[in-house]
């Protein structure tokens, strides 16, 4: 399982140590590249828990299924903003859902 | 101060708490709370923003008690769903407060659903619906403003001991060749339970697409089991029944959309076993596989279309995968039925009932440390709540142990010892320092590979039996060793995976002393013996606990009769 990160939309937060997926993974998987981009070590680690997806940002990293497990190309992306998440389903044949999601009382 | 390459970094606190979850941060913001100008340093792991069990989020709150249910009521409940033997006292003093915690977290800011009269909605008798992808950062944002420190990305690795005293932790840093020693008055350990002990349910690039949090690996216990601390009931294991490959929740379609649970032949097949309790619903659906009935299903094809859209933005708060899969499949959540399967064994409190062997007030058998939440045995089913519940009992109880006169005494005569100090901090960066050796990966595939053939794994039906047992047990012994000398950490991040896989074989070595020891069946799948098949109450209504020998190796196996309904007490100062 596993998160993919898009590099033409990574900036590395600027100059930033920790970037803020970095921050947030749970499991310590995200880090810089000597680009200033940003990696994910390990991606059999992840836990798919979508932390940093929704904590980018630039909207550069993406949540799909291994095919090993029966993904197929959907993806989904996430823009957070005050009190609320809009989520980006993209399905296998390109065609897309949008929905949002109060998260907290603002 | 530098020793060995390794920077070495002092802290002096009243109370340290390891682990920044759930209960960690409950227990700071309660002592804060009481006691403002009392220290409290936190040691997380990850970052307290996302840490630990709750990262992704969550859509109920499993233990509440809605309008007529009492914390009596509660108790009921979950003796009956754990085959009677659970500490009264625990679970009740975890229902005396759920209410209350609850509210808490809504004041908090998270967004809580309500039906007309106001009272949060309900999804059964003690569970609510919430709204809950940002539990864990509002939980972060109520610690950050207590004012408790916090210490993010740094690894707890032991207690710091003082004549048979909790008075500190040691840690690691995730990020730098940095060691810290800290002094506490108290310790509380809120560090969750354990996965990865089994051969996960998907493997190799999905490996840890599991239910519970796979970077909680037992250190909280296997510290415990260092020290000398009694742990109670590894042997009921949890083994969650979730959606297949995704390991998805069912509770928000089982419950809160009242999916019927079918299998291939689209008959509800729980009707035939005993209950309907928890364990006898995983059983029931192992034993449909077995009969060739099997796959399992949640039907939800009864659903109008208008709850297609509800349900996905209601796993978009707690676990996306499924509405990745459903996309996949090019399906709606009403589409067709989802298949669901057991996890691989899980060694947590929250859920199960492993963990500290600890007195009404959350004291361990360790004299100044206490725990709260999954790392807690005794009390199954106290889930978020729950472990809030615990995490106020510990806090209050470790103010109070440090604000007594000769505690403060016995405290103030103890000397750090240089010698121990030196030890641990040989002990913690050794595998960075090895030439040649094997990589944690290695050893936690075959660790895993072990307890799921020998100790009822997945692929064993989750069944156990006294040879088998005897053979992990032979096979744990050699890892144990080999692990000691051999594990080679190639950087620091890789440091961190050298102590979960070490902390895991001790974890995993001590379930198999308690699985092997009650020779009976109490829960099933959870704790199935096949040659004890039947539940003896007569024998066996009592805690089977452990206490590890750190010199020798060996672990100890204590009984510990069931109490009734009065507090456990008389032991929390055994020293
Ligand atoms: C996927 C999932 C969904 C769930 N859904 C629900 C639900 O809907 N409703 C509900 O009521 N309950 C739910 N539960 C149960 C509930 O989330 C747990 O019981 C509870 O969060 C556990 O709290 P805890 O504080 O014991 O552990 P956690 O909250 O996991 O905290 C443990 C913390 O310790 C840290 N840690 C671990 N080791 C170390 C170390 N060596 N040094 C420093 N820090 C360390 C971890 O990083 C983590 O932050 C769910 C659990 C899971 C896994």
């Amino acid at each position: 399982m596993t998160v993919r990160i898009n590099k033409s939309l990574c900036n590395g937060c600027g100059n930033s140590v920790e970037p803020k997926c970095v921050m947030v993974c749970p499991g310590d998987l995200l880090c810089k590249d000597p680009s200033n981009r940003c990696v994910i070590r390990d991606p059999k680690d992840c836990w798919d828990c979508a932390a940093c997806v929704k904590e980018c940002p630039q909207q550069a990293i993406e949540m799909t299924l291994p095919v090993q497990i029966g993904g197929r190309g959907s993806t989904l992306k996430a823009k957070t903003e005050k009190g609320r998440i809009i989520w980006q389903l993209t399905k296998p044949d390109g065609s897309k859902e949008f929905f949002e999601v109060h998260t907290r009382n603002t | 101060m530098k020793t060995d390459g390794v920077e070495v970094e002092r802290i002096s606190t009243d109370i340290v708490i390891v682990g920044g979850g759930t209960a960690g941060c409950f227990a700071a913001v309660t002592i804060k709370e009481t006691s403002p100008a009392t220290e409290v340093l936190v040691i997380e792991k990850a970052h307290v923003k996302r840490s630990g069990c709750l990262a992704a989020g969550v859509n109920a709150i499993n233990a509440y008690l809605n309008p007529g249910e009492t914390p009596e009521t509660y108790l009921d409940y979950v003796k009956k769903d754990s085959a009677g033997l659970v500490r009264d006292d625990l679970v009740l003093t975890i229902g005396q407060r759920l209410n209350r915690v609850t509210e808490k977290l809504e004041s908090w800011g998270l967004p809580f659903q309500k039906d007309e009269s106001g009272c949060y909605k309900p999804r059964g008798k003690r569970n609510v619906e919430i709204t809950g992808e940002a539990i864990k950062p509002v939980i972060a944002t109520a610690l950050q403003n207590s004012g408790a420190k916090i210490l993010n990305r740094t690894v707890a690795t032991n207690y710091l001991i003082n004549e048979g005293v909790a008075a500190g932790v040691y840690a690691f840093s995730a990020r730098e060749k940095k060691f810290y020693v800290i002094t506490a008055k108290a310790v509380i350990c809120a560090a969750g339970g354990a996965a990865g002990i089994y051969k996960p349910n998907n493997d190799g690039s999905s490996r840890h697409k599991m239910w519970y949090c796979p970077f909680n690996v037992g250190t909280g216990f296997a510290m415990g089991l260092r020290a000398g601390a009694e742990m109670t009931t590894f042997e009921m294991r949890f083994i969650a029944l979730r959606i297949k490959d995704v390991a998805s929740p069912t509770g928000t379609i089982a419950q809160g959309v009242k999916a019927r649970q079918v299998n291939a032949l689209g008959e509800e097949y729980q009707g035939r076993y005993e209950s309907r309790s928890t364990p006898m619903r995983m059983y029931g659906t192992v034993e449909e596989n077995k009969a060739g009935r099997g796959p399992c299903y949640l039907d939800l094809t009864h659903l109008p279309n208008s709850h297609n859209r509800r349900l996905k933005e209601a796993y978009l708060n707690m676990s996306p995968g499924l509405v990745l899969k459903w996309a996949d499949e090019e399906t709606e959540p009403n589409g067709k039925p989802l298949e669901i399967c057991g996890s691989e064994p899980y060694i947590v409190g929250g859920h199960g009932q492993a963990g500290y062997w600890v007195d009404s007030e959350r004291k361990t058998t360790v004299k100044g440390l206490f725990a709260a939440g999954d790392v807690v045995g005794g009390a199954p089913k106290k889930y978020v709540t729950g472990c809030f519940a615990e995490g106020e009992i510990a806090a209050l109880a470790a103010l109070e142990y440090i604000g007594q006169e000769s505690v403060r005494a016995e405290l103030d005569r103890q000397e750090n010892s240089e010698q121990e100090i030196t030890a641990e901090l040989g002990r913690v960066f050794e595998p960075l320092r090895k030439q040649r050796g094997v990589a944690p990966d290695k050893y936690e595939e075959r660790l895993q590979k072990i307890m799921d053939k020998y100790a009822g794994g997945i692929s064993a039906n989750y069944e156990l039996c006294e040879p088998k047992l005897l053979r992990a047990r032979e096979l744990l012994i050699t890892l144990q060793h080999e692990v000691k000398k051999n594990i080679l950490a190639a950087d620091v991040h890789e440091l961190v995976k050298a102590h979960e896989l070490i902390d895991r074989v001790l974890v995993a070595r001590v379930l198999v002393e308690h699985l092997l020891y009650r020779k009976e069946t109490r829960w099933r799948s959870y704790q199935e013996r096949v040659d004890y098949p039947r539940r003896d109450d007569e024998r066996w209504f009592t805690f089977v606990n452990s206490v590890y020998q750190r010199e020798s190796g060996d672990i100890q196996i204590i009984e510990r009769p069931w109490s009734g309904e009065t507090a456990v007490e008389g032991f929390g100062g055994r020293v």
